[in-house]
């Protein structure tokens, strides 16, 4: 009986120790930027000072001042406002085709490792050619014939980038399926999705969420690329990358309307992808 | 000064990933004359690699020599720069890794590796450095000494590489060498022709040297002097004689005594019995790889026409060197592989090829564990979980019955019942082999099918597995198809043993057939080829296999000849090449798959 109650505790112990669910300092830090735009994406509308296309000072590319806290851009338009206001297509379109991209990406590379055969041979070519058409071209042609709205640039967006996703997908569920645990899963007669779900997925999620927030910042990049060439968020509302290049000329003067934005599209990419990084290591490394 | 090595109170310190500092080497003294083997014998994590890597210099990523003093020669090695010592390293002392196949670069020929050392440490001009490594070749009994270097390293065997990286490590003709376990990884038939290639050249050459290994009986044959080592300190150092005749520790004791594994199995049973259905029935076994051909054959052939038949309760042992299909074998039985030719029933039914259509029930009966308990078990789920899933698949048990009975299977592979909240990185080897055995064991199965369960375990880790296993047969009533590389550990539990080779059964028999005379030639190389625990029996042994080479054997085996015809030492050239040998009935009791006669055998030698 006392060796019960010695040993449970101990048990817990192991489970919380370091190196096991702690989550690092840096992690944290960015867990909260993150949330921080998000928190700004939602909330915008009842945030921001000013109206997103109206032009409130006839002085352009001014420094901070008590009116306009992050100054003006090349039009007179209030700086901070654009930027609140922008966080909703950065954030939102990207996180929401990164999050499409990673699903389809990974639910089809686990069936294909899994059922191999005729059905990978055929998904994997197609995907192979999908890979290498550029990016920037594919988006533009298919925004230029269908328009743009949000919904299109999502489906673009996690369209251009579930490829890259499947291939690394593939690659990590064509090693885990030769391991003999879920080999022995299959002598037992369990169904297909059992195996999928259960032995295959949890022990790619660490690389998976890698690659999720690799994923996410090249969809940054690629929304502001459409923006700039006046395909991707419409004028007069703008994402983050849109913000950086229609400032562009302000560079110059260091005016805080190229700063600004540039930051902040930097302190989003780089959080979540240090998040990423600081994941808790159980969550990360599960493969011996 | 006639010791060349002398160690004084080395500690090496490990730091987890957590930060936590362990000792895992303490206070180690011990000296190496010239012109001597010494062995670090230990099972795993018993610091023997740490301390041999330290000859060098050296520590392992995330460990630190934090004190002691090791003095090689004249010179202070813990006290070198980084720059002395990478002079020291390859030259003065030269080390050898248990993979060969890791140590070489798949890139680059032999030739230019195996001088790679003496062209860094500017020995000798290239010329005479290949001139030098061929006499090495030679002395190391390597088949073709001229050509071996313009090969590259997949184009030989795994035991010619061993030797080559030998070759590697005596180019430069240092003062010490290190052999880091050289053998563990080969086949025992192959171990042996690696071992008297060694012994040759270390004699030739006076050379001094540090042995590490787990395996005693490979040790005895090598070194002069032993030390034993138990969670990083010496247990007993003597010479080897002394340690194999009168142990002094219990801990060496216990380790010479699971080195000859009790025999668990029980007496035949009653003839009554061998009425009734078999278990498992193999007829006419056809398996491999690849698409199949116009023949009906997969592209590469690995199991060719294999037959057995196990009783009810009874045990049976498949063994071969590493290639011969024994695994591939169970993965037909158990429905992974669907097999090209012939049928597999259980009690009386014939079992579909494929796990997707068998019944739960078939597919309950018949479990297979196994080798590699660290792949086995899923990490990401608990041993709760891992245990929980097949009663819930196969018996749909729930909730706290579920808990309940995993508790009980614990019990019974006599793991505490905490355990059951750790996951499989938190355990040891032997506890995940265990609960290995207890996830079979949760299907409430009638065979097991063990692949190499034994095989990746510390000697008394395996003993205890296997008095485990013969205990849960008495307790259950299983059977078992038992897989293994290793006679020893096959005659210890099982009660009919039959002997693949290149795909094809050579000979069956029962186990008590297997120790009479006549063999099966190759029956009889594996069975020579077993290291026995005492000295000198390396060196008298006579040279009885031909030069061992796996891939003849297997390209052998679709065509008609005898499958072993390449390394038989007694084949009849112009009959055993050309025809299909026919199976022949010994009179001690087993079946056999030879052209000779039972008299000719005898004749011959072969199990003398």
């Amino acid at each position: 009986m006392t060796k019960h109650t010695d040993t449970i505790p101990e048990t817990r112990r192991r489970m919380l120790g370091a190196g096991s669910l702690t989550i690092s300092v840096v992690g944290a830090m960015c867990f909260c930027i993150i949330l921080f735009w998000v928190v700004i994406a939602l909330i915008g509308p009842w945030l921001a000072p000013y109206p997103i296309g109206k032009i409130v000072s006839m002085d352009v590319f001014t420094s901070p001042s008590r009116d306009y806290l992050l100054g003006t851009d090349y039009l007179g338009r209030d700086m901070m406002s654009r930027i609140i206001l922008g966080a909703r297509y950065t954030v939102g379109v990207s996180i929401a085709a990164a999050f499409i991209a990673c699903t389809i990406g990974v639910a089809l590379g686990m069936i294909s490792a899994v059922l191999g055969g005729w059905f990978d041979t055929i998904v994997s070519r197609g995907i192979d050619a999908l890979i290498a058409i550029p990016h920037l071209m594919f988006g533009l042609v298919i925004i230029a014939a269908i328009g743009s709205s949000l919904p299109v640039l999502v489906g673009t967006l996690a369209f251009l980038y579930f490829p890259g996703s499947f291939r690394i997908a593939r690659a990590l569920a064509v090693n885990i399926n030769e391991l003999d645990f879920v080999q022995v899963a299959k002598a037992r007669g369990e169904g297909f999705f059992y195996t999928v779900r259960e032995e295959i997925l949890p022990n790619m999620i660490g690389p998976v969420l890698a690659d999720f927030g690799l994923r996410f910042v090249f969809i940054v990049l690629l929304l502001s690329g459409l923006s700039f060439l006046g395909l991707g968020v419409q004028p007069p509302n703008a994402d983050w990358g849109a913000l950086v290049r229609e400032n562009v000329s302000g560079l110059a003067y260091g005016a805080p309307a190229v700063i600004m934005p540039s930051l902040a599209i930097a302190s989003l990419t780089i959080s979540v992808n240090l998040a990423i990084d600081n994941l808790p290591r159980r969550l990360r490394d599960r493969l011996p | 000064m006639s010791e060349l090595v002398e160690v004084k109170n080395l500690r090496v310190i490990a730091r987890s990933d957590s930060g936590r500092e362990t000792s895992i080497v303490h206070d180690i003294s011990f000296t190496v004359p010239r012109g001597t083997v010494v062995a670090l014998i230990g099972e795993s994590g018993s610091g023997k690699t740490t301390i041999a890597l330290s000859l060098m210099g050296y520590a392992r990523s995330g460990c630190r020599i934090t004190g002691g003093s090791i003095r090689i020669g004249d010179r202070e090695i813990l006290s070198l720069s980084e720059a002395e010592k990478a002079k020291i390293r390859g030259r003065n002392v030269s080390y050898i890794a248990q993979s060969a196949a890791a140590a070489f670069n798949p890139a680059r020929t032999i030739m230019s590796q195996v001088v790679e050392s003496a062209m860094i440490h500017r020995l000798a001009p290239r010329a005479e450095a290949e001139a030098k490594a061929v006499e090495l070749f030679r002395a190391l009994a390597l088949p073709d000494p001229e050509g071996v270097g313009s090969r590259y390293p997949h184009q030989v065997s795994g035991g010619q590489l061993q030797r080559l990286a030998a070759a590697m490590a005596l180019i430069s003709e240092p003062e010490l060498v290190i052999f880091d376990e050289p053998t563990t990884a080969l086949d025992v038939t192959t171990q042996i022709e690696v071992l008297r290639s060694f012994k040759s050249v270390i004699r030739e050459r006076n050379t001094t040297g540090v042995y590490v290994s787990h395996d005693l009986a490979v040790v005895a044959q090598i070194a002069d002097h032993i030390i034993v080592l138990r969670e990083g300190s010496i247990q007993e150092s003597a010479a080897t004689g002394q340690i194999l005749t009168d142990a002094q520790s219990p801990y060496t004791r216990s380790l010479l005594a699971a080195a000859n594994p009790a025999v668990h199995a029980q007496a035949a049973p009653p003839a009554e019995k061998q009425q009734e259905l078999p278990l498992l029935e193999v007829e006419g076994l056809v398996a491999g790889y690849g698409r199949s051909g116009p023949n009906g054959l997969p592209n590469v052939t690995v199991l060719n026409d294999v037959a057995l038949s196990l009783q009810p309760g009874t045990n049976l042992g498949v063994i071969g060197e590493s290639g011969c299909g024994k695994s591939t074998l169970a993965r037909v039985i158990a429905g992974l592989l669907p097999a090209a030719g012939g049928t597999v029933k259980f009690r009386g039914e014939t079992l579909a090829g494929s796990v997707a259509q068998r019944s739960k029930d078939q597919l309950r009966n018949i479990q297979i564990v196994f080798q590699m308990a660290d792949t086995a078990l899923n990490p990401t789920r608990s041993v709760g979980q891992i245990l929980g899933r097949p009663l819930t698949f196969y018996h749909d048990v729930k909730g706290a019955e579920r808990t309940r009975r995993v508790r009980r299977l614990l019990d019974l592979v006599q793991l505490p019942a905490n355990i059951a909240d750790r996951y499989p990185g938190e355990l040891s080897g032997g506890q995940k082999q265990r609960v290995n055995l207890a996830r079979a064991l949760a299907a409430e199965p009638a065979l097991i099918l063990c692949d190499e369960v034994t095989s990746a375990l510390d000697t008394v880790v395996a003993a205890a597995i296997l008095d485990l296993l013969a205990e849960l047969r008495k307790e259950l009533k299983l059977s078992y198809l038992f897989i293994s590389h290793d006679l020893s550990t096959v005659r210890a539990i099982c009660d009919d043993v039959m002997v693949l080779y290149a795909g094809r059964k050579v000979e069956s028999g029962s186990r008590s057939a297997m120790r009479a005379m006549p063999l099966h030639p190759y029956s009889d190389l594996l069975v020579s080829s077993i290291p026995e625990l005492r000295t000198g029996w390396l060196d008298g042994l006579g040279k009885k296999a031909a030069e061992a080479d796996a891939g003849v054997g297997a390209l052998l085996a679709r065509s008609e000849c005898c499958p072993f015809v390449a390394r038989c030492p007694v084949r009849k050239l112009g009959v055993c090449d050309v025809l299909a040998p026919p199976i022949r009935h010994l009179s001690k009791g087993s079946d056999i798959l030879c052209h000779l006669e039972e008299r000719e055998l005898l004749a011959m030698g072969v199990g003398a």
